[in-house]
């Protein structure tokens, strides 16, 4: 139903709201869901999602058309094949080095990967720019989106519902299930002869997978890449749309990026200058402090709200009605300190 | 055991040749060594009040590197609204050792305090929800960031020394800053001798050393464990507040150097191992040396490799995890 409403989408708002806030909450979703996958079937809170797909981005803007960067001039489209296999490929290697940590040491050697790929952006002129890389040439289909935003909105959205699907799917193959057995316990896997260091550095594989689609779509979204959109902050954006939506929970991905992206795009116009510390200028502080709030008052996120308080009225009217929704949704109640490695 | 191997001879490989170029050019050499020796000792500084937190709370504070930055726009900001010194050469007078060390204890004291108020408001009550705890300083280093660019602009400034010290020292025939050799270097030495003396020596640092193995049992056995916390939350605080003002007077204070230097702590833990004062000291060497070396010795001749020296950063961070996933002197939690 929600599919059907966001295809629609295009009749009922205007050009400027579609991509500002719709296109921008698709892609950034999809990299939020890559995040949530990680977390809610891995038990992997990675920071490293940015990092690789800057990776992408980075990899698909030198190989087509575009000023800036070494402007190889393929088609675009196997340009953005090139850039999502190079971007899993460097996911895969990350996560060959970091499956063998847990829980915050994990979140923070994939930081230092998203820092460390930012600063290599930064420092090597000839792969970034100077500046960055811009006007990268997108597939003829997608055309320029600040002429025509539709299609690029259309693209988000297939690449979402895709990826969500997707996401859905893997969690109930032998593969996801033997995942979501090394979240709950990895040493009883272990002893039933998993290899659990090679099924976290495959999800984390997968993981990047799904974050180069939102590093391709970024491009395209706004026709060029620099290493400041990949900087931390842009690496904690992407955790505090997924922490905003519900860490455990995928359908947070895209509602935490549609609630971003229309903060982002309404405070600079509303919001009042209060001092120095409040005013149009001040979006970070303030999406700072809703994620603060979240963080502390309900660790489910958006969606675990929306879910104790239809649990509740369910509850109180008709008792316990079957849950559906994730498997791995039910056992884990927000925020919890993963099993450490024994 | 392969990569073990390999790693030893690429070490190998990588001594050889930083040799040959230290005696192809050796006042060269010796600079850069003192580069990033130096480094290395605002490194330490900086991790040692990191890890130290993290060895007795299991809480990665990723508002560590805003409570760094911080210190160093308060100490800037003292040095100017109270003594009047500024950068400028025609208008602004010049800093005394006083308008340097008052600035200087004032932000180190506030900082301590923010951090302990910061334990106390929103840590305290989530004990032992690392994941949690990371996420809450996580926003607050989001929000301290944003405030820091409203409030003191997004220009790089720097804490002036004072102008009695002098510019430079001469060691070994080459001139070398005097503030990053003497007084950055020294300042690490000491607080590290001081913090060794408190850890091993004090009945403090015996709770400390004890909390570090086993929580539950220190409280069991009638140790106020939440002063503890509080008093260690305090320490590393006080720590990241120092290195600021040091770090403002012997680089700059500018946006972003909070993300590096959160960077520069978790890699000098991730080297030396969590909640190691040791590892912290060993970390902050080898990243200093190793950022220091590659800025120049990635040199081959025609090819200049120096643009890439951040990689060799990460083949330390990955070479490290592939044979001590802890780090040198980590142990499981």
């Amino acid at each position: 139903m929600l599919v059907l409403f966001l295809a629609g989408a295009p009749s009922v708002f205007d050009s400027f709201t579609l991509s500002q806030i719709l296109t921008k909450a698709l892609w950034l979703g999809i990299a939020a869901a890559s995040l949530i996958f990680l977390s809610s079937y891995g038990g992997m809170i990675s920071l490293g999602q940015t990092g690789i797909y800057a990776v992408a981005g980075f990899t698909m803007a030198n190989l087509v058309h575009a000023a800036g960067g070494r402007n190889l001039g393929w088609d675009p489209w196997a340009a953005t094949a090139a850039g999502i296999a190079v971007a899993t490929l460097f996911g895969v290697l990350c996560g060959a080095i970091a499956s063998r940590s847990y829980g915050i040491y994990f979140l923070m050697i994939t930081l230092a990967i998203s820092v460390i790929v930012f600063y290599f952006f930064a420092q090597v002129t000839t792969l970034s720019g100077y500046g960055g890389i811009r006007s990268v040439t997108p597939p003829a289909v997608i055309g320029n989106p600040v002429i025509n935003p539709l299609p690029l909105y259309y693209a988000a959205l297939v690449a979402s519902v895709l990826v969500y699907v997707g996401i859905r799917y893997l969690a109930r193959t032998p593969f996801g299930l033997a995942l979501q057995g090394i979240r709950d316990d990895p040493a009883r896997m272990q002893a039933l002869g998993f290899n659990v260091s090679l099924h976290r550095a495959l999800a984390f594989g997968v993981g990047a997978f799904i974050a180069s689609i939102a590093g391709i779509l970024s491009v395209w979204y706004t026709t060029q890449v620099s290493p400041g959109g990949i900087n931390l902050a842009q690496t904690i954006n992407i955790l505090v749309i997924a922490v905003i939506g519900g860490l455990y929970r995928l359908e947070g991905a895209w509602v935490g990026a549609a609630v971003f992206s229309t903060i982002d795009n309404y405070s600079r116009l509303w919001m009042p200058n209060v001092g120095d510390w409040l005013g149009p200028d001040r979006f970070e502080t303030v999406i700072g402090v809703i994620f603060l709030v979240i963080v502390l008052a309900s660790p489910g996120g958006l969606v675990g709200i929306w879910e104790s308080v239809w649990a509740r009225r369910n509850r109180a009217g008709r008792g316990p009605t079957e849950s559906s929704g994730m498997p791995a949704a039910e056992e884990v109640d927000g925020v919890v300190d993963h099993p450490a490695a024994v | 055991m392969a990569p073990g191997i390999l790693l030893a001879l690429l070490g190998v490989a990588v001594v050889a040749w930083i040799a040959y170029n230290g005696v192809q050019n050796g006042k060269l050499f010796w600079v850069v060594t003192l580069n990033g020796i130096t480094l290395a000792a605002l490194f330490f500084v900086v991790a040692a009040g990191f890890t130290l937190i993290f060895g007795l709370m299991r809480v990665v504070n990723m508002a560590h590197g805003s409570l760094f930055l911080l210190a160093g726009y308060i100490a800037f900001t003292l040095q100017g609204t109270l003594y009047g010194v500024s950068s400028n050469l025609l208008s602004g007078t010049p800093a005394t050792v006083v308008s340097w060390i008052v600035p200087l204890v004032v932000a180190t004291i506030v900082i301590g305090l923010a951090g302990v108020l910061m334990q106390q408001v929103f840590l305290r009550w989530n004990q032992g929800q690392d994941l949690r705890q990371a996420l809450i300083t996580i926003a607050i280093s989001v929000i301290l960031a944003d405030q820091m660019v409203a409030h003191f602009g997004g220009i790089a400034e720097s804490i002036q020394q004072p102008a009695a010290w002098p510019d430079s020292v001469t060691v070994l025939g080459v001139h070398y800053g005097f503030f990053r050799l003497v007084v950055v270097v020294g300042a690490a030495i000491v607080i590290g001798g001081l913090l060794f003396l408190v850890i091993k020596r004090t009945r403090f640092g015996m709770i400390i050393r004890a909390g570090v193995d086993d929580r539950s049992m220190v409280s069991a056995l009638g140790v106020n464990i939440q002063v503890v916390f509080a008093g260690a939350f305090l320490i590393g605080a006080l720590l990241a507040g120092l290195a600021g003002v040091l770090g403002g007077t012997m680089l700059a204070v500018q946006p972003g150097n909070d993300s590096a230097f959160l960077l520069d702590s978790l890699i000098v833990v991730i080297i030396g191992g969590m909640g190691s004062l040791g590892g912290a000291a060993i970390g902050s060497l080898a990243l200093g040396l190793v950022s220091s070396y590659s800025n120049v010795y990635l040199n081959f001749g025609t090819t200049d490799l120096t643009n890439y020296s951040i990689l060799l950063t990460f083949i330390l961070v990955v070479a490290m995890l592939a044979v001590r996933p802890l780090g040198l002197f980590g142990r499981p939690a």
